[in-house]
């Protein structure tokens, strides 16, 4: 950037705006948590007291500035306290993905050398004293949830309270510290440092500074007129990008309320009561919550199926172009206000999304039939491309200009340009300052001029100016013929079926596609009670032999919208199996943030591919599986490999069958 | 370990274990001419798990309903807190503070998981039915308060996303955690556990277990057990009974039992799984 922005107001730090939110929304809610099955929240003034005992504690505990604090927990607003504590001590807060196993925590934890962490409970403790060898720096563990630790050595292990406790008995020891620990942040001081998750090699430390943060969250509160009174659940994890500008960039900037549910499984429940007004998730959620009222809608009453396909047919036509504010007639207009009270304003409050004025989705594409099922009742659901590095905001779509197959229009302050390769790469206010001790990896990543590449290949549409994101630029290939593979393109399309989890589409350097299959064990699970299918685990499950011919049938659909298209109708599956376990983060076969990654499948199912492309009808394999506790087994089965039809006409090249 | 010593001991965990708070003295317990329990003594101290472990129809279940004042054993004296216990009705052994769980599990399924949690409350409801009814002062209170120690139980065994849930639409394992929340309820000074994991899978039988053990150190409750999984039992229980035929074969630490050959010619040899 020629010119580095500047502080508004003066306000140059999470911190300060801590200050400026406890005087001017003293007594606004600034965070609530569901616990004991009742709603507790806390002011502004209230939040920034906690804050500032806790402050005073890590300051007494010898939490010095430059300090890397991890901070590892559900989303509660004791790690958002903590997070901005530690800044307010000028130390460096570490969010970490609290489901991480002990070796990828024990990988981070030393690469940011944290001497401190705050973790929520036992299983985090455990972990990090499972750990402990590797990490020569760690010193003091602070937990929240005492329940087990009683008998555990507490000379170097603090339960929170205690801590703050602490912080307000030494007040005068050390207010005056802590006041000119936090004179001395500015625009430029290191705002806290998040962890990519890594679709290849070991995580990256992104590290952002106060102005990232607060810029990104100003444009992009402004780009939605966000205001103090909105309200947001936090529930996605801590450690990554999006909460932290919502939950607290956002939060603080804009002086709104943090929701906290009362526990993951409640979340929808929590979700309910507290309407937010601005709400972001990743398409899974849309998903799930669609196919959860679609399975409830299988079993109501005849009348109530008929008055929901019939209004929800009616929402589809005219329902996003009442939201856009574009031209419809009276009459569409009268029956849409009828849906409403019938149909629409019910579900979105079951849904507990009554309220929301703006929403977001990312992370991945979302099918476009959930796009406009949410679009059509009403609900401003928007998407936006972001990454950690851009302090998560690259484009946005603006209100009245949303589509399903764009991610909008650069945000605010953000410029773009496409590279001769067709690769993303932007520059903005977001744009981070480096990755921790990697040199080479930032000077690849971020140019001399500020310029990011994003690793994704795109193009701008032309006519409506909006982006479009094709693939990982990596993961664009070459079939042996030479033509473009985008396995992204396909597996989305697959995905877009309930009973389809997961897809990964192989065809790199050969002659045609094929694909591993994960069933959505919710959806395909429900099918199957209704048929009374019995089965005793997710393997004979996905193993079923009508299953595979489901699965088979969706496929086949894929295929023949892939005929339609020009670009990518040699991208057709022709071979697919269905895996006999799902992929999942804690065996590496995908980020935390459930990303695929493409190598470490490839690999570890290495004879399953080769059996898609030799012919061979079924295979046998045995696959190790990690437990969430962190022990291994195994599990084995023999997985029929299915032959889907390709839709030849437009196919220029002949298919071998 | 195995005397009848008052005096506080700490185990290798950090556990206190009190004195004898509740002793089996020569029990035994005949439905007509079958001897169900055959003069059976052992104790139980403040703040252990005590297992009972034994093959099918060794009695066990019969032990813990002796226990638990549903049975009245033919001979013998069962002794609680330092006094004889007079033969009494099971609701009057629950108002000792001793509270139990069920093999075959006896919630009100039609009922909601808080309102069954509720009930355990019983002991601790004062108000008459006429407060009751009209919600006023006392009853209104004593509401409050009881559903707040009730959350704290729901909070502790992690059951919040199934609280407003009719019991009969949860799976087994669930269950099972709610009938102890019940029973934790009642804040009970011995809690008796009838195999509590009794058709579990393995990861439901790790939760259990984790929560029995958090019981244990976190309310100080006293636990007494019967349980199949003989790796459970070993890993949890700080001394076990064993049983066979109505007969005791073996008591101690699970070591000493583990080596006792009487229980491995009856038990661990042959039904180990």
């Amino acid at each position: 950037m020629a010119q580095p922005s500047q502080p508004t107001e003066g306000m140059d730090s999470i911190p300060a705006l801590l200050q400026r939110n406890a005087t001017r929304f003293a007594n606004s809610p600034a965070y609530r948590e569901k616990e004991y099955g009742i709603w507790q929240s806390w002011t502004w003034a209230e939040a920034e007291k906690e804050i500032e005992a806790l402050a005073l504690g890590l300051i007494n505990l010898g939490v010095n500035e430059g300090d890397f604090v991890a901070v590892i927990g559900r989303n509660r607003p004791y790690f958002y306290w903590s997070m901005v504590a530690a800044q307010s001590v000028g130390a460096i807060p570490v969010p970490l993905y609290q489901d991480a196993a002990a070796p990828e925590m024990a990988y981070v934890m030393e690469h940011c050398g944290a001497r401190f962490a705050i973790v929520q409970d036992q299983e985090q403790v455990d972990k990090l004293i499972e750990v402990q060898e590797e990490l020569h720096q760690l010193e003091h563990i602070i937990y929240v949830d005492p329940r087990g630790l009683r008998k555990y050595d507490h000379h170097k292990l603090h339960r929170f309270i205690d801590i703050q406790e602490q912080g307000r008995a030494a007040y005068y020891e050390w207010i005056e510290d802590l006041k000119a620990r936090r004179e001395k942040l500015n625009y430029d001081s290191i705002c806290v440092m998040l962890y990519t998750s890594g679709t290849t090699g070991k995580p990256k430390g992104v590290v952002l500074s106060n102005r990232n943060i607060i810029e990104a969250s100003k444009s992009s509160s402004e780009f939605d007129k966000l205001t103090k009174d909105e309200e947001v659940l936090a529930y996605l994890p801590m450690a990554w990008v999006g909460d932290f500008i919502f939950s607290i960039g956002q939060a603080y900037w804009c002086g709104f309320c943090v929701n906290c549910p009362e526990s993951p499984e409640t979340m929808q429940t929590d979700l309910r009561e507290i309407g937010p007004t601005y709400f972001f998730a990743p398409p899974r959620v849309f998903e799930t919550q669609l196919t959860s009222v679609m399975i409830r809608m299988e079993d109501a009453s005849r009348f109530k199926k008929w008055l929901f396909h019939h209004f929800m047919a009616h929402a589809r036509r005219v329902g996003p172009a009442i939201l856009d504010g574009k031209q419809v007639s009276g009459m569409d207009r009268l029956r849409y206000a009828l849906g409403n009270i019938f149909v629409y304003g019910p579900l979105k409050d079951t849904l507990g999304l009554g309220r929301v004025r703006v929403g977001y989705t990312a992370g991945e594409a979302i099918g476009p039939e959930i796009f406009d099922f949410y679009r059509s009742l009403g609900i401003n659901l928007k998407q936006l491309y972001g990454q950690t590095e851009a302090s998560v905001f690259i484009t946005l779509q603006p209100d009245g200009e949303v589509r399903s197959d764009t991610v909008g229009v650069p945000a605010p302050g953000v410029e773009i340009r496409i590279s001769e390769t067709g690769e993303v790469f932007y520059r903005s206010p977001g744009t981070f300052e480096y990755y921790y001790k990697n040199p080479d990896s930032t000077a690849s990543t971020k140019d001399a001029e500020g310029w990011v590449a994003t690793g994704d290949a795109g193009f701008f549409e032309e006519g409506s100016g909006h982006l479009r994101i094709i693939d990982r630029a990596k993961d664009v290939g070459k079939m042996a013929d030479g033509r473009l593979f985008a396995p992204k393109y396909v597996e989305n399309k697959l995905k877009f079926y309930p009973n389809i989890l997961e897809a990964v589409v192989f065809g790199n350097g050969r002659d045609k596609c094929t694909a591993f299959i994960n069933i959505d064990l919710t959806a395909v699970g429900n099918w199957a009670e209704r048929n009374n299918i019995g089965y005793a685990s997710y393997q004979e499950l996905a193993g079923h032999p009508q299953v595979l011919e489901t699965i088979r049938t969706h496929v086949e659909e894929v295929n023949r919208s892939l005929a339609d298209d020009p670009m990518l109708s040699h991208c057709q599956v022709h071979r697919f199996l269905v895996l006999h376990k799902e992929l999942d983060a804690d065996d590496g076969e995908m980020t935390r943030t459930r990303k695929v990654r493409r190598n470490v499948i490839s690999e570890k199912f290495d004879d399953l591919l080769t059996a898609l492309y030799d012919g061979s009808e079924e295979v046998f394999t045995t696959t190790e599986v990690t437990y969430e506790d962190g022990r291994k087994g195994a599990i084995s089965a023999t997985l029929k490999i299915v032959e889907a039809r390709v839709t030849m006409e437009t196919v220029t090249k002949v298919a071998a069958e | 370990m195995n005397d009848m010593s008052q005096e506080t001991t700490v185990t290798a965990d950090g556990r206190k274990i009190g004195g004898v708070v509740m002793e089996m003295k020569n029990i035994t317990l005949r439905f007509g001419g079958v001897v169900a329990i055959r003069d059976i003594s052992f104790d139980i101290r403040e703040g252990e798990i005590r297992a009972i472990i034994g093959p099918n129809g060794a009695g066990k279940s019969s032990m813990l309903n002796v226990i638990s004042g549903f049975y009245h054993p033919q001979e013998g004296e069962v002794w609680y807190k330092g006094e004889r216990r007079p033969p009494m009705k099971p609701y009057q052994v629950a108002q000792q503070g001793i509270a139990r769980t069920f093999q075959n599990i006896a919630l009100f399924e039609g009922m909601s998981v808080l309102d069954n949690v509720m009930t355990g409350r019983i002991r601790q409801m004062k108000a008459g039915l006429f407060a009751q009814a009209l919600w006023k002062g006392t009853a209104e209170r004593e509401e409050v308060a009881n559903r707040e120690a009730v959350e704290k139980i729901i909070d502790f065994l992690e059951i919040q996303h199934i609280r407003k849930t009719p019991v009969s639409r949860l799976p087994y394992g669930l269950k099972k955690r709610v009938e102890l929340a019940r029973a934790l309820a009642a804040e009970p000074s011995i809690l008796l556990l009838d195999e509590p994991m009794a058709g579990m899978n393995v990861e439901e039988k790790e939760d259990m277990s984790r929560f029995i053990l958090d019981v244990n150190d976190e309310f100080g409750t006293t636990i007494a057990l019967i349980e199949h999984d003989m790796g459970v039992v070993m890993d949890l229980s700080d001394r076990v009974v064993v049983m066979d035929y109505g007969k005791k074969i073996g008591d101690g630490t699970p070591e000493e039992v583990r080596s006792n050959q009487a229980v491995i010619d009856a038990y661990l040899g042959v039904a180990h799984d």
